[in-house]
């Protein structure tokens, strides 16, 4: 098939970017989203024009390097990763429109490629359990109830992409946060710090810029994983505890 | 037959053990004139002694580093793998001063987060005979005896270690109905030694261990540098100093000095430009101290995985790893007349049918071990009776057909044992495998060998330690089935923080400047290969050269070698390196992003490894584990190990460009398990 696409392109952080049109001919349908564009960059490659940079890294959906706003959908318009979109999701002469995350505080490095550097510090915030290395009791003293634990996977499957920001009008990372907080709050292991986590981790969202959730639920329906939005609700419940606890 | 216990392959597997077959002749070099014969090398860290003591010995003789010296040691860790985040992580809560580099925007996202099946630990939970001494002996008989015993008996031994710690950081673990952890059973193996996490176990033990790593950040004693690529090593007075960097987004070329350097960069599979790794991994961090004095072990034996994704045509960027375990339904099978091969699979009557795993192994059917499954996969495309698209002339895919397991189980059961991977397939392929056979085809998946490591994972260069897929030390010619994520792990976080104190017990070292003739030198030819690349100007893209590397290692240097075929791939490889340096193609500038240039330094690194790979698969004229010689097989096919003159680790040392690397040989002794010859049939 033969496309339109529309790239947002930017040289680097600090100057202006704009649309740019270019033509591409010849699309197979059983192309990943991202071979497509490896295909546009070996064809710019060829004419003398800089290719274009986007972030992938695994290409299997796991790692959460990718991550483009296709058409205006965070990861385009099926529930997947852009590196797991395929160019049977569209048609024959489309224009698509390819543009990076939109987030305040995911600031544009290059072209399509964006800084989610803002996510790891609110891990350092307190996503995490204390435990060093050498000194954890053994696995089976703690039996965890198998609810509990399936609940507490599936929650934190989360890949870190950031589409949610993304998606989210207000841009807040609501739904990633109240991931890591509903997967360590539902284990044994992560109560010790359940209050202190909920409370760090929220004041440096607040933070990085990231705005307030009013309940939109645009962050789920873009959520590759599935993440489920009340997430979010656990997210306010414990940090409603903490607070009445005095935090 | 040699090996493998591979993941997924069902219990019902046994195998005959066979004494090992007769000498060769002795004569045969196929290397000679490619290689120079070296002093042979020992591994003069691992303690004597009864095996299981080994370990405790070592941890004991290790010098102690007193808490208050510890801020005042720098150590660098390149990568944040399951490798390097543990070890960053358990370093930093040390008291030591870490610095951790990645490529990717967050440490989150090394390709350990892949993994799918599990991880291997001794706990024996089951009560199903399992021990250390079980898990110990499984893979040093998986890697084909051609690991080093000591190494193997210490993972086996921590292997416990690590699900405890795991546990306590949170990782949710696939748990019973009673609230304890759940196994399950892999790879021909009697006992259910598998930790999992559903079809995610590396990316949920990654983010626990991304998370210690985190918080070590936040204390400070850890400093993360994202978006930094390792391109060189700093070895100054014979000591491995530092390395220099590219900040990735501003193109600064930086040095980073420290008293010890730590790589944990992953594997090379990328050197046949599609494998199962991610599109990043390189072996340029390790190639870098290859050429600085880290010999390079076995770096021939590759792991190549039957049941992934076909390519679907030039296109093809990366290939994707479905779970071994639709071989315990599916049977395989491609069409007997080469002129049904692009008909309705079903249209194509029964008798038409060649279900060749079940014709040739009749015992073991399709779920003979991974390589046989790879090779036979390979022959029939190659006789021209391959299905799917065809690609570069070839139809490369065999079907992997559920028709008769549908019939036989219902629909519904087949969806709940396999339903997420039939998804997966139908989201990559368009096509629904529950109507439609699947289509599969080998790709590479893990590379065993590395840089070579002493029993302290202590290269050549003092003060150089490898961790992770990164080095060659435990698997042998062949990997079993969870045990990567297990060797990561128990580097990382058990294995590493003790033997590197021994080695910090004489620091600080002497600082050095940037002025240092080893920095300034370093830093040279970082920025003059920089240099090179973006004023070539010529016609041809990175890609299409890495591509073009690939095919020639793929076809040569994959599934069957032979010695006429390895010196046929290291001329044309030399040809296309030569082309590469005149006629490649970077534009845009070092000052900024520039993923043209990244690739450009990756795939430099890839040639001159590519090479090496065929010079040691060429010297080993034997088939073992993951390597299969042509040359060596018996009269059924079978691969046929050598140990009177094979049984050692190739570690090579680098000679210089064009010149004849050296070959060093570590002789393997095994004391507490007898070398043995497998057979399958
Ligand atoms: C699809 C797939 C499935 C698998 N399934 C299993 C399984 O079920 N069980 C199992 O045991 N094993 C499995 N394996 C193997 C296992 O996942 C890997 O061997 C293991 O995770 C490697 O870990 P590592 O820490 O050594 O390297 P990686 O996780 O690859 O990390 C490498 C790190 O090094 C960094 N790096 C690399 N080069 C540079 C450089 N030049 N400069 C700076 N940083 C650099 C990267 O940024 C990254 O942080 C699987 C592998 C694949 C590909
Ligand atoms: S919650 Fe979903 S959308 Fe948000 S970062 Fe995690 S995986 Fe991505
Ligand atoms: S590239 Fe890893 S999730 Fe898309």
């Amino acid at each position: 098939m033969n496309l339109t696409l529309k790239i947002w392109r930017q040289p680097d952080a600090v100057s202006a970017g704009a649309m740019h049109t270019y033509e591409l001919a010849d699309v197979s349908p059983d192309m990943s989203f991202l071979e497509m564009l490896d295909v546009l960059n070996e064809q710019l490659n060829d004419q003398g024009e800089d290719p274009i940079a986007f972030d992938s890294d695994c290409r299997e959906g796991i790692c959460g390097m990718c991550g483009l706003m296709i058409n205006g959908d965070a990861h385009g318009p099926e529930v997947t990763t852009t590196c797991q979109l395929h160019m049977r999701s569209f048609s024959d002469g489309e224009t698509i429109t390819i543009e990076p995350w939109r987030s305040d505080a995911f600031p544009v490095v290059k072209d399509l490629v964006v800084d989610r550097g803002a996510f790891d510090r609110i891990i350092q915030a307190g996503g995490y359990v204390s435990v060093n290395t050498g000194s954890a009791p053994e696995a089976h003293s703690v039996p965890v109830p198998k609810d509990d634990a399936d609940r507490a996977f599936n929650v934190a499957t989360c890949i870190g992409c950031g589409a949610c920001v993304a998606a989210c009008p207000n841009g807040s990372a609501s739904l990633f946060m109240g991931a890591k907080v509903t997967h360590l709050g539902l284990l044994p292991q992560g109560q010790p710090e359940r209050d202190e986590r909920v409370v760090n981790m929220v004041a440096q969202h607040d933070h990085e810029g990231f705005g307030g959730c009013t309940n939109i639920g645009a962050c789920t329906a873009a959520c590759p994983k599935e993440i489920p939005l009340d997430v979010i609700s656990q997210l306010n419940k414990d940090l409603r505890t903490a607070i009445k606890h005095g935090h | 037959m040699s090996h493998s216990h591979d993941m997924d392959m069902p219990d019902t597997v046994t195998s005959t053990e066979a004494s090992p077959t007769g000498a060769l002749d002795g004569e045969y070099d196929d290397a000679m004139g490619y290689y120079t014969p070296g002093e042979p090398l020992v591994d003069t860290k691992a303690p004597q002694g009864p095996i299981a003591d080994r370990w405790q010995n070592r941890k004991f003789e290790a010098r102690l580093v007193n808490p208050a010296n510890r801020r005042k040691l720098s150590i660098i860790i390149v990568g944040t793998g399951l490798a390097g985040a543990s070890a960053a992580a358990t370093l930093g809560e040390a008291g030591y001063n870490v610095k951790t580099f990645c490529y990717q925007d967050s440490p989150r996202r090394a390709h350990s987060i892949a993994a799918q099946g599990g991880i291997n630990a001794a706990k024996n939970y089951k009560e199903d005979g399992d021990s250390v001494h079980r898990l110990f002996y499984d893979t040093v008989k998986g890697g084909d005896y051609r690991s080093r015993e000591s190494n193997v008996y210490r993972l086996a031994e921590v292997s416990t270690n690590i699900i405890d710690q795991c546990v306590a950081q949170g990782v949710p673990f696939a748990r019973e109905y009673g609230g304890l952890l759940d196994n399950r059973s892999f790879g021909g193996v009697q006992v259910s030694r598998t930790f999992y996490a559903r079809g995610q176990t590396g990316q949920q033990l990654l983010i626990g261990a991304y998370q210690a790593l985190e918080r070590q950040i936040s204390a400070g004693t850890v400093s993360m540098f994202t978006r930094h690529e390792m391109l060189e090593l700093i070895v100054a007075d014979g000591k491995a100093r530092g390395i220099i960097a590219r900040d990735m987004v501003t193109g600064e070329v930086q040095t980073h000095l420290a008293d010890v350097v730590v790589l944990a960069s992953g594997g090379y599979g990328n050197v046949f430009y599609l494998s199962t790794n991610a599109m990043g991994s390189n072996v340029t961090a390790a190639w870098r101290a290859h050429r600085k004095g880290a010999y390079m072990a076995n770096p021939c034996y590759t792991q190549i995985h039957p049941t992934c994704i076909p390519v679907s045509g030039s296109h093809q960027s990366k290939l994707t790893l479905m779970s071994e375990s639709l071989r315990n339904d599916g049977r395989i099978w491609v069409p007997k007349n080469q002129a049904d091969c692009d008909k309705d699979p079903r249209e194509i009557a029964e008798e038409d049918r060649d279900y060749y795993l079940e014709r040739i192994y009749p015992s073991f059917g399709n779920l003979v071990p991974r390589d046989i499954a790879s090779r036979a996969a390979k022959n029939v495309c190659d006789e021209g009776r391959g299905v799917g698209p065809e690609v570069d002339g070839v139809r490369r895919g065999v079907y992997l057909d559920f028709a008769d397991a549908i019939d036989r189980l219902g629909r519904d059961a087949v969806a709940n044992k396999y339903g997420n991977l039939f998804d997966m397939y139908a989201r990559i392929t368009g096509e629904d495998p529950y109507s439609v056979p699947m289509r599969i085809y080998p790709a590479v998946h893990y590379v065993m060998g590395g840089l070579w490591v002493d029993y302290d994972l202590q290269s050549t260069i003092p003060g150089l330690f490898v961790t992770g897929e990164a080095n060659f030390s435990d698997h042998g010619a062949n990997r079993l089935g969870a045990s990567a994520l297990m060797q990561g792990l128990a580097d990382g976080y058990f294995v590493l923080p003790h033997t590197i104190r021994d080695y910090l017990a004489d620091g600080p070292f002497e600082p050095i400047g940037e002025d240092h003739p080893a920095v300034v030198e370093a830093r040279t030819s970082v920025t003059d290969r920089i240099q090179h690349f973006l004023s070539v100007n010529g016609t041809r893209s990175v890609d299409s050269y890495h591509r073009e590397l690939g095919n020639i290692m793929w076809e040569y240097c994959g599934m069957e070698r032979t010695e006429t075929g390895l010196k046929k791939a290291i001329d044309l490889i030399r040809g296309l390196r030569d082309d590469f340096y005149r006629n490649v193609k970077v534009l845009g500038t070092s000052e900024s992003l520039n993923q043209s240039l990244e690739k450009a330094g990756r795939v430099a690194d890839f040639f001159e490894l590519g090479e090496l790979m065929c010079i040691d698969a060429l010297n080993r004229r034997e088939s073992c584990g993951g390597h299969f010689r042509g040359e060596s097989q018996t009269e059924d096919g079978e691969a046929l190990r050598h140990d009177d003159e094979f049984a050692y680790v190739a570690a090579w040392e680098w000679a210089g460009l064009d010149e004849r690397p050296v070959l060093h040989k570590e002789d393997l002794v095994y004391t507490a398990i007898e070398m043995k010859q497998r057979s399958y049939k």
